[in-house]
């Protein structure tokens, strides 16, 4: 059977309204449907989700297939793969795209492996070539490459997409799309999982992912005693620490701090570059940094091209001279 | 007893690595292979399980041949068996073909286990598919991200914190679990002990035709997913490139972008006096 052009999206809502990466994702396909043609469908499981379908819609959905049954209260793993499984073999989407939350990264592959066809993790972009495929594109080998995949045969495509990587489409009031109201099949196995408790425990909010100043440490910092002046001045500057994923495992800092695709998504005014080099998984979350002042011995770093001043110098005696010169400007 | 199968990876150690802090660079002569450190917490997990109540535990890793070391370390740590899935076919695996792999070698060899154990994702690729999409092949439930685990009779209570709930699960066995991060702290495995694991290795090597994978198989050839092009992210921002003695640089930053700096902090910073330099 022939697939259908359409882009799937499932509809993650657990969290929402914090997690808006469906929303984020809807954006993107919309962008990826105007060069294949097909329509951008979400896929909603649950029950009385009625409110999901409607924000979805608003936010580029086209068309919206939905399970709505007490049956789905929970999110199950075992059900929601299997349903989603099922939906894709009857319709035959082009594509799948899915938001990498805990859920979304256990599913993905789930479904991957029962419709046969690949999953690209965390993408930090998706386009579509000339051939209308989907280059998924992705850290790689360690992270100082990206590599563009493709998958030529099988289908549908499939990627899992980090919340923070796309910008939602705004609220339209206007938007309307198709409802398709699909029935629970009747032969849903039994699971085999059972939850005992659930409590919802919403992780503190980071200062880190609002703060306005952020100071970043990496390798540079040379140990953990030196990374510790960081925090001095970030004092000064009334600022957030983060760190590279070498710093967090060494332990110079808890992983609270781990900024980039395994960790934090950051947006300060200004980011504050120590010692790191700028790998891809660290780089992907600084995107919405406005300004960036990077410190490395190395003037070829990337992080230092990144950059808006880069300054060249050893990165723990610039922190004391930054300290040092603050501590005379700051108007008492 | 229970009956376990750890699935462990090598993983290079380079983003880890003892690093020179005189010269900037990595010590690549020490840039060898490790066990993933989330693998590393599956068999811990596995240990402890055996420690409360007895168990069997195979560690398996698909990898080339010098993948073998991780094995030597896991049955140093307590590991009954361990086992190489290696062979020429087998390279260049993506999660669909690993998993794949993996699951061929459990259903032939461990056909009666009880609980497959694996890292929650790995630190050279980190893609979190291997465990999921090796219990969908098992046709088994699974359990990611799981911080503590505590067997019983005929299934597995489970705990975890994911997605901002924290949940206790109890799972059918037989089933698979991936262990967190965060979770069951490996032990320090004594240097005499590695040596002694050395001196009896004792290793199972399965290739692809023992597996009795198709004399048509080829993993590079055979995954959904291919790469077509890889390249190096560069940035050609239009920079500010400040270099000299510290002192100098910090009061040019302060100079030129005071403003910026002081209006971030909410601060107004005073201007700077001149130096003479
Ligand atoms: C799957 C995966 C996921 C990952 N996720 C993340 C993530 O979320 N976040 C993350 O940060 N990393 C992540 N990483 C790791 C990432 O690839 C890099 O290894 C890491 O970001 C490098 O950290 P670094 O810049 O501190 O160290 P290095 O790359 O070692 O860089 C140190 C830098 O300091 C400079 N330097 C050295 N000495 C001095 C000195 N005295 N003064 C000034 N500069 C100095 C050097 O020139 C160099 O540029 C991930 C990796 C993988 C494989
Ligand atoms: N080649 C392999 N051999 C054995 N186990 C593996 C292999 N690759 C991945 N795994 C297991 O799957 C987990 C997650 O890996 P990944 O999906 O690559 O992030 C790891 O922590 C291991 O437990």
């Amino acid at each position: 059977m022939k697939s259908s052009k359409d882009i799937w999206v499932f509809g993650d809502y657990r969290n929402y309204f914090q997690n808006r990466v469906t929303l984020q994702i809807l954006a993107r396909a919309v962008d990826l449907a105007t060069s294949t043609g097909g329509k951008v469908c979400a896929i909603v499981f649950g029950h009385n989700v009625n409110e999901y379908v409607a924000e979805y819609i608003a936010h580029g959905a086209q068309k919206v297939y939905v399970m709505d049954d007490p049956r789905l209260l929970l999110y199950s793993l075992e059900t929601y793969s299997k349903l989603l499984t099922r939906l894709a073999k009857k319709y035959q989407p082009e594509t799948i795209l899915v938001g990498a939350t805990r859920f979304g990264q256990e599913m993905a592959p789930r479904v991957a492996k029962q419709l046969k066809t690949g999953l690209t993790a965390d993408c930090i972009d998706l386009e579509i070539n000339e051939k209308g495929l989907l280059i998924q594109i992705a850290p790689s080998f360690g992270g100082n490459l990206i590599a563009k995949i493709i998958t030529p045969v099988q289908r549908p495509q499939m990627a899992t997409v980090r919340p923070g990587t796309f910008q939602e489409l705004p609220h339209d009031y206007n938007a309307s799309g198709k409802t398709m109201i699909e029935p629970l099949p009747d032969d849903l196995p039994e699971d085999r999982i059972r939850l005992i408790t659930s409590e919802h425990r919403p992780s503190k909010k980071q200062k880190i992912e609002d703060a306005d100043i952020v100071i970043c440490g990496g390798r540079g910092m040379g140990s953990k005693g030196k990374f510790k002046k960081l925090f001095d001045l970030a004092d000064l500057m009334n600022a957030e620490v983060g760190a590279t994923r070498p710093v967090v495992y060494s332990e110079w800092i808890s992983h609270h701090a781990l900024v980039g695709q395994a960790g934090k998504n950051i947006k300060p005014k200004i980011l504050m570059s120590f010692g790191i080099s700028g790998a891809i998984q660290h780089t992907a979350a600084l995107t919405d940094a406005d300004f960036i002042i990077a410190i490395n011995k190395n003037p070829n770093a990337i992080m230092m091209k990144m950059a808006d001043v880069a300054i060249v110098a050893d990165a723990n005696q610039a922190c004391l001279g930054i300290i040092k010169a603050l501590k005379e400007k700051i108007r008492d | 007893m229970l009956n376990i199968i750890v699935c462990i990876k090598q993983v290079p150690m380079v983003s880890e690595l003892p690093w020179d802090s005189k010269t900037g660079t990595l010590k690549r002569e020490l840039a060898e292979g490790m066990m993933d450190p989330a693998s590393r917490r599956a068999l811990e997990a596995a240990l402890q399980i055996k420690e409360n109540q007895g168990a069997h535990i195979c560690a398996v890793t698909m990898g080339p041949a010098m993948a073998q070391e991780i094995l030597h370390q896991a049955k140093a740590l307590g590991a009954d068996v361990g086992v190489l899935l290696t062979d020429k076919r087998m390279a260049g695996a993506d999660t669909f073909l690993t998993s794949h792999i993996l699951a061929r070698f459990i259903q032939r060899e461990y056909e009666n286990f009880d609980l497959v154990l694996c890292g929650s994702q790995t630190s050279d690729s980190e893609t979190a598919q291997v465990g999921p999409q090796l219990a969908e092949e098992l046709n088994i439930p699974a359990i990611g991200y799981v911080s503590q685990i505590r067997a019983k009779e005929n299934s597995v209570e489970a705990q975890r914190h994911v997605d901002d709930f924290f949940e206790i699960l109890n799972m059918d066995l037989p089933g698979l679990i991936t262990i967190d991060l965060s979770a069951y702290k490996p032990r320090y495995l004594a240097l005499e002990g590695v040596e002694k694991a050395f001196e009896n290795p004792d290793i199972r090597i399965i290739d692809a035709k023992k597996l009795g994978l198709d004399d048509s198989f080829n993993a590079l050839k055979d995954s959904p997913t291919r790469i077509i092009d890889v390249f190096s992210p560069t940035t050609q921002n239009e920079n500010r490139v400040l270099k000299g003695a510290v002192k100098k640089v910090v009061d040019q930053l302060f100079d030129e972008y005071g403003k910026v700096i002081g209006s971030a902090m909410g601060k107004d910073l005073k201007t700077h006096e001149h130096d003479e330099v």
